[in-house]
């Protein structure tokens, strides 16, 4: 255990910490993937560890493997108009996780978002929402100050 | 396509439209200019000549414009129906058929894996009834329908013969398109089912059915499109369609079918991208790519084999979230380069598909943008209005040079199905993705309204489409009690013979269309198909 984390360390730039750990994550039918890879390829070059579950994945499947994977954040795409019911299944997923004694994971998600839907997923709990136009930039900041704050709290 | 038309005016070698054009200045437009001599070097020749890099057709739109077609489809057959109509009452001129996920796909509406999708990025069609509904009042024999329909096409074209052979029309004088492409799927758009194998037999099982019995039906759109729009590069999107449609011509070889009568039947689907000089050069790289490609590996004689007909569709991707009204700008010049290339059809995409569905207004803008460039620019008055510019010439040269390398490295990978298999067209795509996003990101690519100029931080301001929410409900008990309420025997009794002829080498076609007689429904038919072929595992 000790030198896989110190072997992450060393792919994190030789920072202390373990890199940070991203599951990616398409719930529903849609195949829209290309906002997906380029992100995936993207949080590796800035050195996180991102596990990508694929396409056409259950939402329970998706919470199943933050829990498996130890994943520190979750993000889901939707580009197909289902986000409203799916990404509420995930939110809701990790939720009750979190009150059975879980760890509180980062939560965010992209796609064809509506601006009007934007509150409605801030209040399910996605603390990040990315629509088309989001800089890499952006969301790996997004990731870097969302991770150090659940630090601050006390990352178990 | 009208073919009685256009071989009225090959023959003749005069446009069918002898009208003549004049700017409005009142200076004389020839039809087209630069002899062969002119153009040699690059063997450009005349429009509707081999190797058709000026087009198609001798006469281009004066013959026949291109067909406006929007992509459309939401809700239930119902609703779409209506905005058929209102799309063919403002000057549309043929129909495209955007099916929900779960019909493309093949779940009914009340299956689980259907929840949250149905209706949303089209229409639920699972049986004849709702076929019935959708294209109510609209005559097949005279609107030709376009289907963007893939691992679940065998199955929607056995509902559209079904119900013509209900209204008592006979399934020859269908006229349309059926996308019906399941490589770049894998490569793509991600809407397979099957393995690749069954994928691609069902693929030909439609190509032969229609070769044999629907003379006015192209059975296939090779699509470059969702390549494009996956994130490659202009060459990357015409070498591997063209390496696609090989790949179905040598699976008709290996058919035994007649080759000429089968490219005959192609047709191809590119997107229009931002720069409008390499796009054009792009359409005219590829029609000339493909017409050697028919004669030199394929040995086919037939001019009309030799044609690239192709459908255009503004692109998806260039559409920015920020500063929507922007987008309009952006469809009409990449309208323009499709028309500049020579299109058989067009769809312009609404300036809020970034956002959601677009609504009846932002449809009528992009509708009304291909009208103004049919009607007021000019673009229409000759064939290939770019050919023999020097850069245009320079850049269909070197587009087809490129694409024609990579194809060249597929082959020596072992042809189209093994570099799919391996993942190589995939790699290439998402490489070209996130060399874009990065060239975005560094400002070397810009993108006006969001990495210059923009207004950051500013959301946009715009009327979204909202769907019913007590739409999909609805749908489902509606298909749920459609099945309680049939006699079981015959659609049962169906699908046992449908899995018997899926486990032999019989074409299915009428095993699918004796299938939707007997009441089975969509996803009864791909679910039998499925515990047959099994269901697609793998990388996604």
């Amino acid at each position: 255990m000790d030198e896989k984390s110190s072997e992450k360390a060393a792919r994190a730039g030789g920072s202390n910490q373990p890199p940070l750990r991203i599951l990616l994550a398409k719930p529903g039918l849609d195949g829209h993937d290309r906002g997906l890879k380029v992100i995936i390829q993207a949080l590796i070059d800035a050195g996180m560890e991102v596990i990508y579950t694929g396409m056409r994945i259950p939402s329970q499947a998706v919470i199943l493997a933050a829990e498996q994977e130890d994943a520190d954040a979750v993000g889901v795409s939707n580009h197909s108009g289902a986000f409203r019911e799916l990404f509420r299944e995930v939110a809701a997923g990790l939720q009750a996780a979190e009150a059975a004694g879980r760890r509180r994971r980062i939560l965010f998600c992209g796609g064809i978002i509506p601006p009007g839907d934007i509150p409605t997923l801030k209040s399910w709990g996605y603390r990040g929402v990315f629509p088309p136009g989001t800089s890499l930039e952006a969301i790996i900041d997004f990731l870097k100050a969302e991770a150090a704050a659940l630090e601050k709290e006390g990352r178990p | 396509m009208r073919k009685d038309e256009r071989s009225r005016s090959l023959e003749s070698g005069k446009p069918s439209d002898a009208r003549e054009r004049q700017t409005p200045s009142g200076i004389p437009i020839p039809l087209f200019l630069g002899e062969p001599d002119f153009l040699g070097e690059t063997g450009a020749g005349r429009p509707g000549e081999l190797p058709f890099t000026r087009g198609i057709y001798p006469d281009m739109y004066r013959g026949k414009l291109w067909t406006m077609r929007q992509y459309s489809g939401f809700g239930t057959a119902r609703e779409t129906n209506q905005r058929f109509r209102y799309l063919l009452a403002q000057g549309q001129t043929g129909l495209s058929v955007a099916f929900d996920l779960p019909t493309q796909i093949g779940y009914d509406s009340d299956d689980p894996a259907a929840a949250g999708e149905v209706g949303k990025v089209g229409v639920p069609i699972c049986s004849i009834e709702d076929m019935e509904q959708l294209f109510a009042g609209i005559p097949l024999e005279e609107v030709s329908v376009s289907m963007t329909i893939n691992a679940s096409a065998a199955v929607l074209l056995a509902f559209l013969i079904a119900l013509a052979k209900r209204r008592g029309m006979a399934p020859s004088r269908l006229r349309g398109t059926l996308q019906n492409d399941l490589l770049k799927e894998f490569v793509a758009r991600h809407t397979q089912r099957f393995p690749l194998t069954p994928s691609l037999r069902l693929v030909m099982d439609v190509l032969e059915h229609s070769v044999r019995h629907l003379p006015h039906w192209h059975p296939i759109s090779i699509s470059g499109y969702h390549i494009r729009e996956a994130g490659s590069t202009a060459v990357e999107e015409v070498a591997l369609t063209l390496s696609h449609a090989v790949a179905y011509l040598e699976a008709a070889r290996a058919r035994q079918l007649p080759l000429a009568a089968v490219a005959r039947k192609f047709s191809f689907f590119f997107a229009a991208q931002m720069h409008l000089f390499e796009e054009v050069a792009k359409f005219r790289a590829a029609r000339r790519l493909w017409a050697h490609l028919v004669r030199d590996r394929f040995q086919i004689e037939d001019p009309e084999a030799a044609k690239l007909r192709f459908h255009t569709q503004t692109a998806g991707a260039a559409l920015t979230y920020q500063e929507p009204e922007n987008n309009a700008v952006r469809v009409a010049l990449q309208a323009l380069a499709a028309v500049l290339g020579g299109t058989q059809s067009l769809h312009t995409n609404a300036l809020d598909e970034a956002l959601g569905l677009p609504t009846e207004k932002t449809v009528r803008l992009a509708l009304r943008t291909q009208q103004i460039i049919a009607f007021e620019s000019g673009a229409a008055d000759s064939a290939d209005p770019l050919g023999g510019a020097p850069l245009i010439e320079h850049l269909t040269s070197a587009i087809e040079e490129r694409a024609k390398a990579l194809m060249a490295e597929l082959e020596a990978r072992g042809g189209a199905l093994r570099a799919i298999q391996e993942g190589l067209p995939q790699r290439w795509i998402a490489a070209s993705a996130y060399r874009l996003e990065k060239q975005a990101e560094r400002g070397e690519r810009i993108v006006v309204g969001v990495n210059r100029f923009g207004s950051a931080g500013e959301a946009p301001q715009q009327e979204v489409f909202q769907l019913d929410e007590k739409l999909e409900p609805a749908r489902v008990e509606e298909v749920a009690r459609r099945k309680r309420e049939r006699p079981g025997g015959a659609a049962q009794a169906a699908l046992q013979r449908l899995k018997e002829a899926a486990r032999s080498t019989e074409n299915l076609m009428e095993t699918l269309i004796a299938g939707v007689e007997a009441g089975a429904t969509l996803g009864e038919m791909m679910g039998s198909l499925a515990e047959v072929f099994g269901e697609h595992q793998g990388d996604w």
